[in-house]
């Protein structure tokens, strides 16, 4: 199937000129769920961001690359184009719900807000629906809690406010940055199965920011790794976790505390600190904290290149890690 | 050490007005019980978790623990003083000594100042150091989180929602305090350092005897972390214990849940079925009798009336729930 949406070398540079994202491609499919994972800071956010022209005016500015999205270029939309695109293309589940919940209207205000973006609707179908998404997410008392405001709601309520503004109007791609983080794992679960259903039985496609990497198991066809602001490794998800080829995230599989329940003591941690976009390494930008680094590592930046031909594995790294995995299970 | 607990408390009870629907529900105001007679107690030097469905009062009963919200009823006891009828100096005294991390940390900071001056305020008001040695302590305490000494000049909105976390983080160590009542203050971080930070707490656990209360939705790192671990729902606690104890022989069939649905990294296991049928109750019209009965595929007759179960148990394992032993093997038996 044609991708939907496609990011082409997207570059976001500060003001000072630093590169906070940095190339990063990806494409997307209609009903496809694909996971964004990465470090805190790594750029998962502020790539979301750029899609839908959402970063900090004057501070970051997009220096190259393209997003087309249904054959339009994103980047180039004016902000007429673009209000109307997030009306009814494109949706957003923010990371921090309370500062894009307004705290002066109430939670059926805002919904009515955005189910009205899709087209006219009586206020009594705007309730009736504002009503349904709210039980969808899972809010008890939904008729009650639209008139609530959002410092009424604990923190996954909140969350899950921000999910059912989100979907309220209709989008064909959903970005989800975090969009569980607040919630407990019952609750989870029930908002990882509506995300599920809706793109089964609506071929809604769903970028998926999460750095729970148990999240991106139970429900990304594929997964994108971002380090340092370049994409280091994307795969179909069975394979990655089963088969990563890059050391980052074969690290990152290392540390899930659920990979050791049983474990006692300090939790397994991925030696160093990530890096900076002051003090970027030359080289590979994973090359401080890699076990396997070599020289080559420390001079030339790898690029992106197929694992196995017609996978869709790829992997940014001089020497992947795909062989050596093969060769260990071959002397079983 | 002293033999009391460092901060008890006993049958805290906090609600909230809410309005109704329509133009009626403006003066028919309705009562919210967020945090419903809760007892705990927090031992000087431990780890207490706590867990629970979304919305089922943690965070308030963390801040209503520390007098950051108003209870209704029930009394709390910080270090062996009790604070219902407590004094300016008793609060002042609590402040110094305890520090909450706040579940959203951007609203936590202040926009308008950088991660440098919200934590160097904080040193000046509880006067932690001398003004010369602020900024190498603001750098340590950055870089203890993770963060570097750079990242002193930036506001809240150049940061990363996990940076945010840890900038939240940094700022409450700075109190130095003997408690901390962290607020999913890690929820927002990715596994490594996630990891880091669960590991700083542990360290200062050791070496200054930190007692930590830690809400958090991800029992993994609970398991690893707590020594103890309380499970809430719909504003009581239904099953405190030794984390191990809870974790391996659940007695309440909504621990049981919560622990079955702990995701897994595995690629070939899906979604889990529905773990709980129906919906939470509403605590604007809590349920007669035990508060999960109308989730419980145990519940029965004497589930549904009166008033909901007290906890019981040997003391050191309690449950909120009338099934006996034999039939509480079954909460956790794969097959059933
Ligand atoms: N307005 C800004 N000015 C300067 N730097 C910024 C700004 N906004 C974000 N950054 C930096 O850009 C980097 C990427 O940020 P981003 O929010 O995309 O991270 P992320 O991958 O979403 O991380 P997290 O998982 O912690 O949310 C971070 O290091 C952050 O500090
Ligand atoms: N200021 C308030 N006014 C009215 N209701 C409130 C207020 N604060 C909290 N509540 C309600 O109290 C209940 C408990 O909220 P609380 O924030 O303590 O939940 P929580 O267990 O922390 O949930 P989460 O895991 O989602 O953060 C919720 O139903 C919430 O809507
Ligand atoms: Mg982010
Ligand atoms: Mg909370």
């Amino acid at each position: 199937m044609s991708p939907l949406l496609t990011v082409d070398s997207l570059t976001i540079t500060t003001r000072a000129g630093l590169n906070l994202v940095d190339q990063v491609s990806f494409s997307l499919a209609p009903g496809e769920m694909l996971g964004l994972v990465g470090e805190s800071g790594s750029g998962k956010t502020l790539t979301c961001r750029a899609l839908l022209q959402l970063l900090p005016e004057g501070a970051l500015q997009i220096t190259g690359g393209r997003v087309d999205f249904d054959g339009r270029d994103l980047l180039r939309l004016s902000p007429r184009e673009m209000r109307q695109l997030r009306g009814a293309g494109v949706g957003m589940i923010f990371q921090n719900p309370s500062t894009h919940i307004n705290p002066l209207m109430t939670i059926g205000q805002q919904m009515a807000e955005s189910l009205r973006l899709r087209g006219r609707l009586s206020r009594k179908e705007i309730r009736a629906r504002s009503v349904s998404l709210l039980e969808q997410v899972g809010i008890p008392s939904p008729e009650q809690r639209l008139d609530s405001h959002a410092h009424e709601f604990s923190g996954g309520m909140r969350q899950r406010a921000m999910i059912a503004i989100a979907l309220a109007c209709s989008p064909r791609v959903l970005i989800a940055d975090e969009p569980t983080t607040a919630l407990d794992v019952t609750v989870q679960a029930q908002i990882l199965k509506l995300l599920d259903g809706l793109r089964r039985e609506h071929g809604l496609s769903i970028i998926m920011i999460t750095h729970d990497l148990g999240v991106v198991a139970q429900t990304c066809d594929r997964v994108a790794v971002l380090y340092g602001g370049r994409i280091c490794e994307i795969a179909a998800t069975a394979d990655l976790l089963k088969h990563p080829a890059h050391p980052y995230t074969r690290g990152l599989i290392a540390c899930q505390p659920h990979a050791n329940v049983n474990a006692q003591g300090p939790l397994t941690t991925i030696a160093g600190a990530p890096p900076t976009a002051e003090e970027m390494p030359a080289g590979c930008r994973f090359h401080p904290r890699c076990p396997d680094a070599q020289r080559r590592c420390q001079t030339r930046q790898p690029v992106v290149h197929d694992v196995a031909q017609e996978s869709g594995h790829r992997v940014a790294c001089h020497y992947p890690l795909q062989r050596l995995i093969h060769r260990e299970l071959d002397h079983e | 050490m002293s033999s009391h607990p460092l901060l008890e408390v006993e049958r805290l009870s906090v609600s909230f007005p809410v309005t109704g629907p329509g133009l009626k529900g403006l003066f028919l105001k309705q009562k919210l019980h967020a945090v419903n007679a809760v007892s705990l107690q927090v031992e000087p030097g431990s780890v207490v978790g706590l867990v629970g469905e979304s919305g089922s009062g943690k965070s308030t009963l963390g801040r209503a623990m520390l007098k950051l919200e108003p209870s209704c009823a029930g009394s709390i006891t910080f270090d062996g003083l009790q604070l219902d009828n407590a004094t300016q100096s008793d609060i002042a005294r609590l402040r110094q000594q305890t520090a909450m991390i706040f579940q959203d940390p951007y609203s936590s900071l202040n926009p308008r100042q950088t991660l440098g001056e919200a934590i160097a305020e904080v040193l000046k008001v509880h006067r932690k150091c001398s003004a010369e040695k602020r900024a190498s302590r603001v750098d340590e305490l950055l870089t203890l989180t993770g963060l570097s000494g750079d990242y002193k000049s930036r506001y809240p909105k150049q940061l990363s929602g996990g940076q945010c976390q840890r900038a939240a983080i940094a700022r409450a160590l700075a109190i130095e305090p003997r408690l901390i009542v962290a607020d999913e203050c890690v929820a927002a971080l990715d596994v490594s350092i996630q990891a880091q930070i669960v590991n700083l707490l542990l360290e200062l656990q050791r070496k200054i005897n930190l007692t930590l209360l830690f809400i958090a939705h991800d029992l993994s790192i609970v398991r690893r972390l707590c020594d103890r671990v309380a499970v809430m729902y719909l504003g009581r606690i239904v099953e405190e214990g030794p984390t191990e104890s809870v974790f391996s022989h659940p007695r309440h069939p909504y621990t049981a849940a919560l622990i079955s649905a702990i995701p897994d990294i595995d690629p070939e296991r899906r979604l889990p079925d529905t773990l709980l049928r129906g919906e939470p109750p509403s605590p604007l019209d809590l349920p007669d009798g035990c508060a999960f009965h109308t989730r419980c595929c145990f519940a029965r007759e004497a589930c549904r009336k009166g008033e909901a179960p007290e906890l019981r148990g040997d003391g050191n394992h309690q449950y909120a729930c009338l099934l006996e032993a034999g039939e509480a093997e079954r909460l956790t038996d794969p097959m059933r």
